[in-house]
Protein backbone atom coordinates (compact mmCIF):
# COMPACT_ATOMS: atom_id res chain seq x y z
CA UNK A 1 0.00 0.00 0.00
CA UNK A 2 1.24 3.43 -0.80
CA UNK A 3 2.21 5.55 2.38
CA UNK A 4 0.69 8.95 2.00
CA UNK A 5 2.06 11.98 4.83
CA UNK A 6 -0.75 13.85 5.74
CA UNK A 7 0.40 16.91 8.11
CA UNK A 8 -2.09 17.81 10.89
CA UNK A 9 -1.75 21.48 12.72
CA UNK A 10 0.04 23.34 13.48
CA UNK A 11 -3.01 25.48 12.88
CA UNK A 12 -6.23 22.61 13.06
CA UNK A 13 -10.11 24.16 13.35
CA UNK A 14 -10.53 21.48 16.50
CA UNK A 15 -6.85 22.65 18.12
CA UNK A 16 -6.96 25.56 20.47
CA UNK A 17 -3.00 25.72 20.32
CA UNK A 18 -0.39 24.86 17.69
CA UNK A 19 0.93 21.27 17.72
CA UNK A 20 1.92 19.52 14.78
CA UNK A 21 1.58 15.84 13.79
CA UNK A 22 2.99 14.16 11.23
CA UNK A 23 0.77 11.79 9.90
CA UNK A 24 1.94 8.55 8.17
CA UNK A 25 -1.98 7.18 6.61
CA UNK A 26 -1.69 4.00 4.23
CA UNK A 27 -5.69 4.51 2.46
CA UNK A 28 -7.29 5.59 5.30
CA UNK A 29 -5.76 4.18 8.13
CA UNK A 30 -2.80 5.76 10.79
CA UNK A 31 0.61 4.00 10.42
CA UNK A 32 3.02 6.12 12.37
CA UNK A 33 2.62 9.45 14.19
CA UNK A 34 5.64 12.19 14.58
CA UNK A 35 4.91 15.52 16.83
CA UNK A 36 6.60 18.24 16.30
CA UNK A 37 6.31 21.40 19.24
CA UNK A 38 7.99 24.41 19.44
CA UNK A 39 5.49 27.01 17.77
CA UNK A 40 4.93 28.78 21.14
CA UNK A 41 7.55 29.00 23.33
CA UNK A 42 7.82 31.43 25.26
CA UNK A 43 11.17 31.05 27.57
CA UNK A 44 9.28 31.78 30.78
CA UNK A 45 11.61 29.65 32.84
CA UNK A 46 14.51 31.99 31.80
CA UNK A 47 12.45 35.49 33.48
CA UNK A 48 13.43 33.79 37.08
CA UNK A 49 16.73 36.00 36.39
CA UNK A 50 15.33 39.00 36.17
CA UNK A 51 12.11 38.95 38.30
CA UNK A 52 12.38 38.04 41.68
CA UNK A 53 11.54 35.33 43.37
CA UNK A 54 7.74 37.10 44.05
CA UNK A 55 7.10 38.22 40.65
CA UNK A 56 7.90 35.38 39.24
CA UNK A 57 4.37 33.96 41.03
CA UNK A 58 2.71 36.33 38.48
CA UNK A 59 5.26 34.89 35.27
CA UNK A 60 4.31 31.17 36.14
CA UNK A 61 0.57 32.06 36.35
CA UNK A 62 1.23 33.12 32.87
CA UNK A 63 2.58 29.26 31.90
CA UNK A 64 -1.22 28.57 31.27
CA UNK A 65 -4.26 30.64 31.83
CA UNK A 66 -6.66 27.92 32.48
CA UNK A 67 -4.70 26.50 35.48
CA UNK A 68 -3.27 29.39 36.65
CA UNK A 69 -4.00 28.98 40.43
CA UNK A 70 -2.85 25.49 40.12
CA UNK A 71 0.75 26.67 38.76
CA UNK A 72 0.91 29.41 41.26
CA UNK A 73 0.30 27.04 44.05
CA UNK A 74 2.82 24.74 43.06
CA UNK A 75 5.29 27.72 42.56
CA UNK A 76 4.50 28.98 46.38
CA UNK A 77 4.73 25.82 47.57
CA UNK A 78 8.21 24.99 46.33
CA UNK A 79 9.32 28.58 47.80
CA UNK A 80 7.66 27.98 51.30
CA UNK A 81 9.70 24.93 51.59
CA UNK A 82 12.81 26.37 50.91
CA UNK A 83 12.23 29.31 53.08
CA UNK A 84 10.77 27.57 55.55
CA UNK A 85 7.01 28.99 55.86
CA UNK A 86 4.22 27.24 57.64
CA UNK A 87 1.11 28.46 55.86
CA UNK A 88 -1.99 29.34 57.93
CA UNK A 89 -4.59 26.55 57.94
CA UNK A 90 -7.62 28.46 56.47
CA UNK A 91 -5.19 29.47 53.31
CA UNK A 92 -4.39 25.76 53.01
CA UNK A 93 -8.32 25.35 52.62
CA UNK A 94 -8.74 28.25 50.58
CA UNK A 95 -6.59 27.01 47.60
CA UNK A 96 -8.39 24.02 48.00
CA UNK A 97 -10.95 26.00 47.23
CA UNK A 98 -9.61 28.12 44.35
CA UNK A 99 -7.74 25.26 42.42
CA UNK A 100 -10.80 23.31 42.49
CA UNK A 101 -12.66 25.79 41.13
CA UNK A 102 -9.89 25.74 38.55
CA UNK A 103 -10.35 22.41 37.46
CA UNK A 104 -13.85 22.58 37.17
CA UNK A 105 -13.88 25.31 34.94
CA UNK A 106 -10.81 23.43 32.92
CA UNK A 107 -12.59 20.25 32.65
CA UNK A 108 -15.28 22.16 31.36
CA UNK A 109 -13.89 23.98 28.89
CA UNK A 110 -12.44 20.83 27.50
CA UNK A 111 -16.21 19.04 27.90
CA UNK A 112 -17.15 22.04 25.28
CA UNK A 113 -13.98 21.66 23.18
CA UNK A 114 -14.36 17.83 22.86
CA UNK A 115 -18.48 18.29 21.97
CA UNK A 116 -17.07 20.30 19.32
CA UNK A 117 -14.22 18.09 17.79
CA UNK A 118 -16.95 15.27 17.06
CA UNK A 119 -19.14 17.85 15.73
CA UNK A 120 -21.65 18.57 18.39
CA UNK A 121 -21.90 22.52 18.83
CA UNK A 122 -24.51 22.95 20.83
CA UNK A 123 -23.33 21.02 23.61
CA UNK A 124 -20.43 22.94 23.36
CA UNK A 125 -22.81 26.12 23.71
CA UNK A 126 -24.46 24.25 27.17
CA UNK A 127 -20.76 23.57 29.01
CA UNK A 128 -19.62 26.79 28.04
CA UNK A 129 -22.85 28.78 29.50
CA UNK A 130 -21.96 26.72 33.11
CA UNK A 131 -18.50 27.54 32.86
CA UNK A 132 -19.08 31.22 32.87
CA UNK A 133 -20.89 31.02 36.23
CA UNK A 134 -17.23 29.41 37.58
CA UNK A 135 -16.09 32.33 36.21
CA UNK A 136 -18.18 34.86 37.83
CA UNK A 137 -17.50 33.16 41.21
CA UNK A 138 -13.68 33.57 40.31
CA UNK A 139 -14.02 37.73 39.46
CA UNK A 140 -16.32 37.74 42.50
CA UNK A 141 -13.84 36.41 45.60
CA UNK A 142 -10.71 36.70 43.66
CA UNK A 143 -10.88 40.09 41.51
CA UNK A 144 -9.79 38.65 38.40
CA UNK A 145 -11.40 36.17 35.94
CA UNK A 146 -8.98 33.71 34.86
CA UNK A 147 -5.53 34.63 35.60
CA UNK A 148 -6.74 35.16 39.65
CA UNK A 149 -3.11 35.99 40.91
CA UNK A 150 -4.43 34.77 44.37
CA UNK A 151 -1.72 33.12 45.64
CA UNK A 152 1.39 34.34 47.12
CA UNK A 153 4.17 33.28 49.66
CA UNK A 154 3.31 32.51 52.85
CA UNK A 155 -0.91 32.24 52.20
CA UNK A 156 -3.52 33.26 49.93
CA UNK A 157 -4.34 37.22 49.31
CA UNK A 158 -7.73 37.29 49.37
CA UNK A 159 -10.06 36.04 52.41
CA UNK A 160 -13.65 35.60 51.22
CA UNK A 161 -16.54 36.24 53.84
CA UNK A 162 -19.09 33.82 55.24
CA UNK A 163 -21.75 35.58 53.13
CA UNK A 164 -19.44 35.24 50.34
CA UNK A 165 -18.95 31.90 50.75
CA UNK A 166 -22.41 31.44 51.29
CA UNK A 167 -23.05 32.99 47.95
CA UNK A 168 -20.65 30.83 45.98
CA UNK A 169 -22.05 27.47 47.51
CA UNK A 170 -25.58 28.77 46.12
CA UNK A 171 -23.87 28.99 42.46
CA UNK A 172 -22.31 25.97 42.99
CA UNK A 173 -25.74 24.50 43.31
CA UNK A 174 -26.41 25.32 40.19
CA UNK A 175 -23.55 24.29 38.46
CA UNK A 176 -23.74 20.67 39.80
CA UNK A 177 -27.24 21.10 38.58
CA UNK A 178 -26.87 22.15 34.97
CA UNK A 179 -23.81 19.60 34.66
CA UNK A 180 -26.16 16.93 35.53
CA UNK A 181 -28.28 17.46 33.50
CA UNK A 182 -26.11 17.52 30.52
CA UNK A 183 -24.82 14.14 31.60
CA UNK A 184 -27.33 12.12 29.47
CA UNK A 185 -26.36 13.84 26.42
CA UNK A 186 -22.56 13.62 27.17
CA UNK A 187 -22.75 9.93 28.16
CA UNK A 188 -25.24 8.35 26.86
CA UNK A 189 -26.05 10.08 23.45
CA UNK A 190 -25.92 7.60 20.42
CA UNK A 191 -24.03 9.73 18.53
CA UNK A 192 -21.82 10.62 20.81
CA UNK A 193 -21.02 7.32 21.91
CA UNK A 194 -20.43 6.33 18.16
CA UNK A 195 -17.50 8.97 18.33
CA UNK A 196 -15.93 8.19 21.00
CA UNK A 197 -16.74 4.32 22.52
CA UNK A 198 -13.42 2.34 21.59
CA UNK A 199 -11.18 5.18 20.23
CA UNK A 200 -7.84 5.53 21.13
CA UNK A 201 -7.46 3.17 23.32
CA UNK A 202 -4.44 3.20 25.74
CA UNK A 203 -4.17 0.05 28.19
CA UNK A 204 -3.30 -0.19 32.03
CA UNK A 205 0.12 -1.15 30.69
CA UNK A 206 1.05 1.32 28.22
CA UNK A 207 0.14 4.26 29.87
CA UNK A 208 1.71 3.12 33.02
CA UNK A 209 5.08 2.39 30.91
CA UNK A 210 4.91 5.72 28.80
CA UNK A 211 4.63 7.80 31.69
CA UNK A 212 0.60 8.91 31.32
CA UNK A 213 -0.83 11.61 33.67
CA UNK A 214 -4.03 13.00 35.08
CA UNK A 215 -7.25 11.70 33.37
CA UNK A 216 -5.54 10.07 30.34
CA UNK A 217 -4.08 7.90 33.59
CA UNK A 218 -7.07 7.42 35.38
CA UNK A 219 -8.92 6.42 32.53
CA UNK A 220 -6.73 4.09 31.59
CA UNK A 221 -7.60 1.71 35.06
CA UNK A 222 -4.66 3.76 37.27
CA UNK A 223 -6.05 5.07 40.24
CA UNK A 224 -2.93 7.69 40.85
CA UNK A 225 -3.78 11.44 41.45
CA UNK A 226 -1.11 13.46 43.02
CA UNK A 227 -3.54 15.17 44.87
CA UNK A 228 -3.47 11.86 47.02
CA UNK A 229 -0.24 13.04 48.58
CA UNK A 230 -2.41 15.26 50.77
CA UNK A 231 -0.67 18.52 50.05
CA UNK A 232 -2.17 21.93 50.58
CA UNK A 233 -5.69 20.64 52.78
CA UNK A 234 -6.47 17.93 50.39
CA UNK A 235 -5.05 15.08 53.38
CA UNK A 236 -7.55 16.59 55.81
CA UNK A 237 -10.56 16.31 52.44
CA UNK A 238 -10.47 12.50 52.25
CA UNK A 239 -9.81 12.84 48.32
CA UNK A 240 -10.73 9.66 46.81
CA UNK A 241 -9.61 9.96 42.42
CA UNK A 242 -11.73 9.17 39.70
CA UNK A 243 -10.88 5.98 37.72
CA UNK A 244 -12.13 4.39 34.70
CA UNK A 245 -10.80 1.06 32.73
CA UNK A 246 -11.39 1.13 29.63
CA UNK A 247 -8.91 3.47 28.55
CA UNK A 248 -10.79 4.69 25.44
CA UNK A 249 -12.00 8.87 24.84
CA UNK A 250 -14.84 7.67 26.27
CA UNK A 251 -13.41 7.08 29.55
CA UNK A 252 -11.68 10.21 29.67
CA UNK A 253 -14.81 12.32 28.51
CA UNK A 254 -16.14 9.98 31.64
CA UNK A 255 -13.24 11.44 33.99
CA UNK A 256 -13.49 14.29 33.25
CA UNK A 257 -17.26 14.49 33.81
CA UNK A 258 -16.94 12.98 37.28
CA UNK A 259 -14.22 15.11 37.99
CA UNK A 260 -16.09 18.24 37.92
CA UNK A 261 -18.62 16.54 39.85
CA UNK A 262 -16.20 15.30 42.47
CA UNK A 263 -14.36 18.84 42.79
CA UNK A 264 -17.55 20.86 43.39
CA UNK A 265 -18.02 17.99 46.16
CA UNK A 266 -14.39 18.84 47.29
CA UNK A 267 -15.22 22.33 47.42
CA UNK A 268 -18.51 22.33 49.86
CA UNK A 269 -16.25 19.87 52.01
CA UNK A 270 -13.31 22.10 52.16
CA UNK A 271 -15.81 25.40 52.68
CA UNK A 272 -17.72 23.27 55.30
CA UNK A 273 -14.52 22.45 57.02
CA UNK A 274 -12.50 25.97 56.30
CA UNK A 275 -10.97 27.38 60.16
CA UNK A 276 -10.53 30.95 61.10
CA UNK A 277 -7.90 33.11 61.14
CA UNK A 278 -4.84 34.47 59.11
CA UNK A 279 -4.52 33.88 54.93
CA UNK A 280 -1.26 35.40 55.19
CA UNK A 281 1.94 34.18 56.75
CA UNK A 282 4.39 36.84 57.46
CA UNK A 283 7.66 36.51 55.14
CA UNK A 284 10.09 39.16 55.39
CA UNK A 285 12.36 37.74 58.42
CA UNK A 286 12.42 34.61 56.78
CA UNK A 287 15.21 35.61 53.88
CA UNK A 288 15.69 34.68 50.62
CA UNK A 289 14.90 30.91 49.19
CA UNK A 290 17.45 28.70 49.51
CA UNK A 291 18.30 25.10 48.33
CA UNK A 292 16.61 23.11 45.73
CA UNK A 293 13.36 21.76 45.50
CA UNK A 294 11.01 19.49 43.88
CA UNK A 295 7.24 19.92 43.99
CA UNK A 296 4.18 18.18 42.59
CA UNK A 297 0.47 19.41 42.48
CA UNK A 298 -2.50 17.93 40.24
CA UNK A 299 -3.44 20.17 37.48
CA UNK A 300 -6.92 19.26 35.62
CA UNK A 301 -4.54 17.96 32.89
CA UNK A 302 -2.24 16.08 35.10
CA UNK A 303 0.62 15.80 37.50
CA UNK A 304 2.21 18.90 37.49
CA UNK A 305 6.06 19.48 38.59
CA UNK A 306 8.63 22.33 39.38
CA UNK A 307 11.90 22.16 40.33
CA UNK A 308 13.09 25.54 42.46
CA UNK A 309 16.96 25.91 42.94
CA UNK A 310 17.86 29.10 45.25
CA UNK A 311 21.08 30.60 45.76
CA UNK A 312 19.82 32.77 48.74
CA UNK A 313 19.49 35.96 46.22
CA UNK A 314 16.34 37.35 45.28
CA UNK A 315 16.39 35.84 41.95
CA UNK A 316 15.68 32.17 41.67
CA UNK A 317 18.87 30.34 40.40
CA UNK A 318 16.37 27.82 38.19
CA UNK A 319 12.89 27.14 38.13
CA UNK A 320 11.71 23.97 36.05
CA UNK A 321 8.57 23.44 35.32
CA UNK A 322 7.07 20.15 33.49
CA UNK A 323 3.30 20.34 32.48
CA UNK A 324 1.22 17.34 32.20
CA UNK A 325 0.74 17.42 28.51
CA UNK A 326 4.31 17.04 27.90
CA UNK A 327 3.80 13.74 29.87
CA UNK A 328 0.86 12.80 27.86
CA UNK A 329 2.39 13.04 24.14
CA UNK A 330 4.14 9.70 24.05
CA UNK A 331 0.51 7.94 25.17
CA UNK A 332 -1.00 9.91 22.22
CA UNK A 333 1.10 8.42 19.79
CA UNK A 334 0.28 5.18 20.78
CA UNK A 335 -3.01 6.20 20.63
CA UNK A 336 -3.07 6.56 17.36
CA UNK A 337 -1.90 4.71 14.48
CA UNK A 338 -4.65 2.27 13.63
CA UNK A 339 -7.17 4.81 13.62
CA UNK A 340 -9.03 6.44 10.98
CA UNK A 341 -8.01 10.26 9.95
CA UNK A 342 -10.88 11.29 10.93
CA UNK A 343 -10.78 10.03 14.40
CA UNK A 344 -7.63 12.16 15.09
CA UNK A 345 -9.06 15.47 16.01
CA UNK A 346 -11.38 13.82 18.38
CA UNK A 347 -8.11 11.20 19.75
CA UNK A 348 -5.61 14.29 20.16
CA UNK A 349 -8.41 16.32 22.20
CA UNK A 350 -9.15 13.76 24.08
CA UNK A 351 -5.73 14.17 26.02
CA UNK A 352 -6.62 18.19 26.41
CA UNK A 353 -3.67 19.25 25.26
CA UNK A 354 -1.96 22.61 26.73
CA UNK A 355 0.69 23.15 24.31
CA UNK A 356 1.27 26.74 25.99
CA UNK A 357 1.46 24.80 28.75
CA UNK A 358 4.23 22.02 27.30
CA UNK A 359 6.67 24.47 25.29
CA UNK A 360 6.58 27.74 28.48
CA UNK B 1 -31.03 9.90 20.65
CA UNK B 2 -32.78 12.94 21.77
CA UNK B 3 -30.72 13.28 24.77
CA UNK B 4 -31.00 16.83 24.26
CA UNK B 5 -34.75 17.65 23.67
CA UNK B 6 -35.46 18.42 27.29
CA UNK B 7 -32.30 20.82 27.57
CA UNK B 8 -33.20 22.64 24.29
CA UNK B 9 -36.89 22.92 25.32
CA UNK B 10 -36.01 24.28 28.62
CA UNK B 11 -33.94 26.79 26.58
CA UNK B 12 -36.71 27.85 24.76
CA UNK B 13 -38.52 29.33 28.27
CA UNK B 14 -35.05 30.22 30.32
CA UNK B 15 -33.75 33.66 30.10
CA UNK B 16 -30.87 34.11 27.55
CA UNK B 17 -27.01 33.71 28.80
CA UNK B 18 -25.62 36.15 26.76
CA UNK B 19 -26.17 39.65 26.72
CA UNK B 20 -25.39 42.28 23.39
CA UNK B 21 -22.11 43.20 25.46
CA UNK B 22 -20.97 46.37 24.58
CA UNK B 23 -24.54 47.75 25.45
CA UNK B 24 -25.60 46.12 28.09
CA UNK B 25 -22.91 45.54 30.74
CA UNK B 26 -23.33 43.64 33.39
CA UNK B 27 -22.68 45.28 37.53
CA UNK B 28 -19.65 45.11 38.36
CA UNK B 29 -18.54 42.24 41.53
CA UNK B 30 -17.29 44.61 44.40
CA UNK B 31 -13.24 44.30 44.64
CA UNK B 32 -12.54 43.35 41.22
CA UNK B 33 -9.56 44.84 39.86
CA UNK B 34 -10.16 46.77 37.24
CA UNK B 35 -8.59 49.73 36.17
CA UNK B 36 -5.81 51.12 37.56
CA UNK B 37 -5.70 54.82 39.19
CA UNK B 38 -3.52 56.81 40.68
CA UNK B 39 -4.47 59.42 43.16
CA UNK B 40 -1.42 61.54 42.26
CA UNK B 41 -2.08 64.15 44.91
CA UNK B 42 -1.63 61.36 47.58
CA UNK B 43 1.25 59.78 46.23
CA UNK B 44 4.83 60.28 47.86
CA UNK B 45 6.74 58.83 44.54
CA UNK B 46 8.75 56.12 46.55
CA UNK B 47 8.90 53.91 43.93
CA UNK B 48 7.69 50.80 45.43
CA UNK B 49 5.10 49.94 42.86
CA UNK B 50 7.99 50.15 40.24
CA UNK B 51 10.02 47.09 41.84
CA UNK B 52 7.11 45.22 42.66
CA UNK B 53 5.70 45.97 39.86
CA UNK B 54 6.21 41.98 38.56
CA UNK B 55 5.43 43.29 34.24
CA UNK B 56 7.53 46.27 34.94
CA UNK B 57 4.96 48.49 33.39
CA UNK B 58 5.23 51.80 36.42
CA UNK B 59 7.86 54.08 36.35
CA UNK B 60 8.58 56.76 38.91
CA UNK B 61 11.01 59.51 38.74
CA UNK B 62 11.85 60.83 42.09
CA UNK B 63 13.32 63.92 41.00
CA UNK B 64 10.75 65.49 38.81
CA UNK B 65 8.08 63.61 40.82
CA UNK B 66 6.37 61.91 38.00
CA UNK B 67 4.00 58.86 37.70
CA UNK B 68 4.32 56.76 33.94
CA UNK B 69 2.15 53.97 33.81
CA UNK B 70 1.75 51.55 30.46
CA UNK B 71 -1.95 50.46 30.89
CA UNK B 72 -1.42 48.00 27.91
CA UNK B 73 1.52 46.43 29.90
CA UNK B 74 -0.12 45.68 33.08
CA UNK B 75 -1.73 42.85 33.89
CA UNK B 76 -3.67 43.88 36.71
CA UNK B 77 -2.39 41.60 39.74
CA UNK B 78 -3.23 44.39 41.81
CA UNK B 79 0.28 43.66 43.75
CA UNK B 80 1.29 47.71 43.85
CA UNK B 81 -2.07 48.49 45.49
CA UNK B 82 -1.57 46.32 47.99
CA UNK B 83 1.78 47.21 48.67
CA UNK B 84 1.13 50.78 47.87
CA UNK B 85 2.28 52.79 51.38
CA UNK B 86 0.21 55.94 51.06
CA UNK B 87 -2.29 54.65 49.49
CA UNK B 88 -2.87 56.40 46.65
CA UNK B 89 -3.14 53.40 44.00
CA UNK B 90 -6.60 52.06 43.48
CA UNK B 91 -8.60 50.01 41.42
CA UNK B 92 -11.77 50.29 39.86
CA UNK B 93 -14.62 47.94 39.13
CA UNK B 94 -14.81 48.63 35.42
CA UNK B 95 -12.23 47.10 32.92
CA UNK B 96 -10.53 49.38 31.08
CA UNK B 97 -12.08 50.01 27.77
CA UNK B 98 -10.93 48.72 24.27
CA UNK B 99 -8.80 52.03 22.27
CA UNK B 100 -7.13 52.14 19.07
CA UNK B 101 -3.86 52.87 19.94
CA UNK B 102 -1.34 52.82 22.55
CA UNK B 103 -0.77 55.18 25.05
CA UNK B 104 0.78 55.63 28.47
CA UNK B 105 -0.53 57.59 31.58
CA UNK B 106 2.27 60.64 32.72
CA UNK B 107 0.65 61.51 35.59
CA UNK B 108 2.99 64.72 37.09
CA UNK B 109 2.89 65.65 41.03
CA UNK B 110 3.70 68.34 43.32
CA UNK B 111 6.75 68.22 45.81
CA UNK B 112 5.45 66.69 49.09
CA UNK B 113 5.48 68.98 51.93
CA UNK B 114 6.89 68.05 55.35
CA UNK B 115 5.27 67.87 58.13
CA UNK B 116 5.46 70.52 60.04
CA UNK B 117 5.03 72.81 56.60
CA UNK B 118 1.67 71.14 56.11
CA UNK B 119 0.46 72.47 59.28
CA UNK B 120 1.22 75.99 58.56
CA UNK B 121 -0.55 75.24 55.31
CA UNK B 122 -3.81 73.83 56.84
CA UNK B 123 -3.67 76.83 59.16
CA UNK B 124 -3.54 79.10 56.46
CA UNK B 125 -5.71 77.72 54.02
CA UNK B 126 -9.23 77.24 55.69
CA UNK B 127 -11.07 75.30 52.81
CA UNK B 128 -9.01 72.21 52.02
CA UNK B 129 -8.51 72.21 48.02
CA UNK B 130 -10.36 68.93 46.91
CA UNK B 131 -8.56 66.74 44.60
CA UNK B 132 -8.71 66.86 40.99
CA UNK B 133 -9.18 63.98 37.99
CA UNK B 134 -10.33 60.88 39.40
CA UNK B 135 -12.33 60.34 42.55
CA UNK B 136 -11.51 58.01 45.33
CA UNK B 137 -12.74 54.74 45.46
CA UNK B 138 -15.35 54.30 49.12
CA UNK B 139 -13.33 51.66 50.56
CA UNK B 140 -10.31 53.30 50.56
CA UNK B 141 -9.70 55.66 53.83
CA UNK B 142 -10.68 59.69 52.84
CA UNK B 143 -7.82 60.82 54.87
CA UNK B 144 -4.26 61.17 53.35
CA UNK B 145 -1.80 59.10 55.80
CA UNK B 146 0.27 61.17 57.80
Amino acid sequence: MRKTVIPFGPQHPVLPEPIHLKLTVEDERITEVIPALGYVHRGLERLADVRDFHQMIQVVERVCGICSVIHALCYCQGVEELMGVEVPPRAKFLRVMWSELHRIQSHLLWLGLFADSFGFESLFMQFWRVRERIMDISEATTGNRVIVSVNVVGGVRRNPDAEQLRWLLTQLDWVEEEVQRLETTMLEDYTVKKRTVGKGVLTTEKAYELGAVGPVLRASGVAQDTRQTGYAAYGELHFEPVVETDGDCYARSKVRFRETLASVDLIRRAINRLPDGEVRAKVKSKGNPQGETVNRVEQPRGELLYYLKGKGEKNLDRVRIRTPTFANIPPLLVMLPGLYLSDVPVVTLSIDPCISCTER
Amino acid sequence: MFKMTSNIMRNLVVKKSTRRYPYEVREPFDKVRGELVNDIDRCIFCGTCAVKCPSQCIEVDKQTYKWIYDPFACVYCGVCVDICPAKSLFQKTQYRKPVGERLTISMQGKPRKKAKDKEAVKATEAPAAEPGGEPPPPETPSAPKE
